[in-house]
């Protein structure tokens, strides 16, 4: 971050500066090691599950609370027998397709209402980004628990209320950015050639804002994973048999002093996941922001 | 300034109509209404249930219901519970002592940690604790309450037995000492997160803060370093924390109902997740409603009170 500044071309090709983003990117350490631990994650979600020997819902009774390490159950048992690690894996594809889908709705959510609002302004802006401060004075965890609590929990419903509660601090971001952008030249250009209100809006303003949009999503996601962890643990989430890293945790409560790995290695995954996209998005905030080689 | 703060109250006013829609729309939206409690059940009759729509004016038209509740909202008739009949409104002020006295402790715990590592990592920019101070924020705020909760109880409550695992006091010994070893573990636990916010927005308003020209100028006039510091770079960098804290309001109640869960701490949090189990629609709209109020009060105090105390700002 202390290396001088790279002369500002005005000319650059778009293969460059993805380069030079990718540059910026790789020199931030832990961003890297954020994806490559996302990378090795997801692979061992998807591949994982199918070379371990337990299936995550055979009960084995007979070998019950066996400890990590010990027998042949890499991670242990739970309290019906059931391999820790094929769960944990199997737990691990629900928990992360939760946090990318409702990345992928909250940030379409989030982007339109917030290219909208800074487009239009006015009170249509007004009156939206009202509505946006409106959903923010809720605790997210309260709605979304209500929510939970009433609609019939299934993995696609929990998606869509996590991102139905997690899209307006995308909104803000976008509609700062777009308030700006929209007084730029290229935009009186776009207008002057004739192109419609929402040419400009997801054709030229979306576009340029896209760093800021990646930037929240990836955090997003993030976001999202500890949400569905926060209620699945509290049992209004993902539903038995069906595992989720919080519903692991939601089961392994009562079990602390007997135990503990069986709270301490789902909460772990989550910690892992959660803090690489962080890293992720902290790395992309840098290498995606053209100011960041001056600070 | 009157000019703002009446623009300021005005803005406040739409967001809470906003506010108690949204909390209306998200009540009804639940399949079976107000009423699924009552039609869980055995032998209620479609006639009886009809009757109990009667009496709670569930039978009106939705946006005649809707101005009524809110209506009421302003004269303190929050409803009743459909539990045991008692006002929303007491049950709410019952548990919310219990929710303050964890939600002001841990951030004051917070705020006085997150303001020293945030100044330390910004006058020491880039040193090993900066660097410490910043991935550990990170790491910090990626790892769920609930789960540190759960760690925290097995190590000091049941391997250590140095602290109790939950609620608020000992039956029979309710002395200050005996609140002060309960609170611990769930304000270490809220604190830790609240922390890690605290300390990176402390950090930058202080570089914002440590290059400008008024600290040059003491510098120049002898004035000790400390005193520097304190008198003109803490100070100054605490100005937009105090906006901060207001928006960090709904994120530390939030932290607040998942670690009164886990230390069956008998707060609000407590109280809410109770009523959700119990489908108590009165309580839960209340709780939600109070919480977004005290958001939208906390937002305000904090932009007038910023007005107040740096006379730079003059929002018009």
């Amino acid at each position: 971050m202390t290396t001088a500044a790279a002369p500002l071309s005005v000319f650059a090709t778009p293969a460059w500066y993805q380069n030079r983003t990718l540059r910026r990117f790789m020199r931030h350490r832990l961003a890297v090691m954020g994806t490559v631990m996302i990378a090795l994650l997801i692979m061992a979600c998807v591949f994982g599950p199918y070379l371990l020997p337990y299936d995550d819902l055979k009960i084995d009774i007979r070998h019950r609370f066996a400890a990590p390490f010990t027998g042949d159950h890499y991670l242990g048992t739970d309290a019906l027998g059931r391999d820790t690690a094929a769960r944990l894996l199997n737990a691990g594809r629900i928990s992360l397709l939760v946090g990318f889908f409702a990345m992928v709705i909250s940030t379409v959510i989030g982007a339109s209402i917030g290219v909208i609002a800074g487009y239009y302004r006015g009170w249509l802006g007004a009156v939206l980004m009202r509505i946006v401060d409106a959903f923010l004075s809720f605790p997210s965890v309260f709605l979304v628990l209500v929510l939970a609590a009433f609609i019939k929990p299934n993995p696609i419903m929990i998606t869509v209320i996590i991102a139905a509660t997690s899209w307006m601090e995308i909104a803000r971001i976008v509609e700062t950015e777009i308030r700006s952008l929209r007084e730029r030249d290229f935009i009186l250009a776009a207008r002057m050639i004739g192109a419609s209100s929402r040419w400009i809006m997801f054709r030229e303003l979306v576009p340029n804002a896209i760093g800021p949009i990646i930037v929240a999503a990836t955090l997003t996601i993030a976001h999202a994973i500890l949400l569905e962890a926060y209620i699945s643990f509290l049992g209004y989430g993902i539903q038995p048999p069906l595992p989720s890293w919080g519903n692991m945790l939601n089961s392994a409560q009562q079990y602390l002093g007997k135990a503990p790995w069986l709270a301490i290695v789902p909460g772990l995954a989550i910690t892992l996941a959660v803090a690489s996209f962080n890293f992720i998005g902290d790395g992309l905030r840098d290498a995606l922001d053209g100011r960041s080689d001056l600070k | 300034m009157t000019r703002y703060i009446l623009n300021r109250l005005g803005q406040s006013a739409v967001i809470l109509v906003l506010v108690s829609l949204i909390g209306f729309v998200v009540l009804n939206l639940a399949p079976g209404g107000p009423l699924s409690q009552f039609a869980l059940t055995p032998g209620m009759s479609q006639a009886e249930l009809d009757r109990i729509a009667e009496q709670l004016g569930l039978n009106r038209p939705l946006l005649v219901q809707y101005i009524d509740w809110f209506s009421r909202l302003f004269i303190g008739d929050w409803g009743r519970s459909f539990r045991d009949g008692q006002s929303v409104l007491a049950i709410i002020a019952g548990h919310l002592p219990a929710t303050l006295l964890l939600m002001g402790t841990s951030t004051l715990v917070s705020i006085l940690i997150g303001t020293w590592v945030g100044v330390m990592g910004a006058v020491r920019r880039y040193s090993v604790f900066d660097t410490l101070a910043t991935v550990g924020a990170m790491v910090a705020l990626s790892i769920p309450t609930f789960w540190f909760g759960l760690v925290a109880i097995y190590l000091f409550s049941l391997n250590l037995k140095w602290l109790p695992a939950g609620s608020m006091y000992t039956i029979g010994d309710q002395s200050i000492g005996d609140y002060a070893i309960h609170l611990i573990l769930p304000v270490m636990v809220l604190a830790f997160v609240n922390v890690a916010i605290w300390s990176r927005y402390m950090r930058s308003a202080t570089l914002e803060v440590i290059d400008q020209d008024f600290v040059r100028t003491a510098r120049a006039k002898g004035l000790p370093y400390r005193r520097v510091l304190i008198h003109h770079i803490v100070r100054n960098a605490l100005l937009p924390m105090i906006t901060l804290a207001g928006l960090q309001l709904p994120t530390i109640l939030g932290g607040a109902l998942v670690t009164e869960t886990v230390f069956t701490w008998p707060g609000m949090g407590r109280l809410f997740l109770d009523s959700i189990g119990y489908s108590d629609y009165p309580v839960i709209m209340g709780i939600l409603m109070f919480s977004a109020i005290l958001v939208l009060l906390g937002n305000l105090m904090a932009d007038l009170l910023v007005g107040l105390a740096d006379p730079r700002v003059r929002l018009g």
